[in-house]
């Protein structure tokens, strides 16, 4: 049976999101973004212990993912953005594996033993 | 499809449908078992909260009120920000087997996006402050 269309593309964008989260270098740099906002590469070089060059490859993957965006800054200097709506899809898969119905099941057994014991 | 759009249990209790019924429908059994403390407006689209001793807190919408078969809300999804207006929808079923009741629950809607999302996760466009804008002013239009 071929996959849902309209469940499969979100499953590619979470796919991207946790490939891009699986390495510390990448990570490092959307947690950048996310806590001091636009930065250049130049910036985040500046800031982070990864070079210039790596952090340049890095950026490449992550606009190519959707998950940053390249936007004209000052001087004609190209300044990343986060892209939060790949985050969204990745925390709905997230979500339906963090949601626990075992533990509340197990409880209302217990329950209903007590209750009638 | 290893995206997970619905969650499914079914446990076998030894108790019939009636008890189990009144400890998934009451304040006094959700608010025992499930949260710390409940209030339930048992009938369709009726208000229900579980507050948690650590002070979180989850307001669910009441669906089905099928007694003693079907109960069924919809609530916030576990994990996304306090603000995000999509929800699951959970179901109880219960069915008598032998002295006891088969419970079953399903919890769908996972994979749910709303529109927005969509456009904003597949369209590599750059956007800029003009959505960002845009998105403070629907904001503003909803509050």
């Amino acid at each position: 049976m071929p996959p849902d269309p309209v469940l499969a593309e979100p499953e590619a964008v979470a796919e991207q999101v946790f490939v891009a989260l699986a390495d510390p270098s990448r990570r490092a740099i959307l947690a950048e973004l996310a806590s001091a906002g636009p930065a250049t590469a130049t910036d985040l070089a500046a800031r982070l212990p990864i070079t210039r060059q790596a952090i340049a490859k890095h950026l490449a993957l992550l606009a190519e993912a959707g998950l940053v965006t390249a936007e004209p800054g000052e001087r004609r200097r190209v300044r990343y953005r986060l892209r939060s709506a790949p985050m969204q899809v990745a925390q709905q898969f997230l979500a339906a594996l963090a949601r626990d119905w075992d533990g509340p099941l197990s409880a209302l057994q217990d329950h209903l033993d007590r209750s009638t014991g | 499809m290893a995206f997970p759009d619905r969650i499914e249990r079914t446990i076998e209790v030894a108790h019939p449908p009636g008890q189990v019924w009144a400890a998934l429908t009451t304040a006094e059994g959700l608010g025992t078992w499930f949260g710390n403390e409940a209030t339930v407006d048992l009938r369709p689209g009726g208000p229900a909260r579980m507050t948690w001793a650590n002070g979180s807190t989850v307001e669910m919408r009441v669906e089905r009120v099928e007694e003693p078969t079907v109960f069924s809300f919809t609530w916030p999804i576990y994990g996304l920000p306090e603000d995000d207006p999509r929800r699951t929808y959970v179901e109880f079923t219960l069915e008598p087997a032998g002295t006891g009741t088969r419970l079953t629950v399903v919890e769908s809607g996972f994979a749910q996006l709303p529109e927005d999302a969509y456009r904003k996760a597949y369209d590599g466009n750059t956007d800029g402050w003009a959505l960002e804008l845009a998105e403070l002013v629907d904001y503003l239009d909803a509050a």
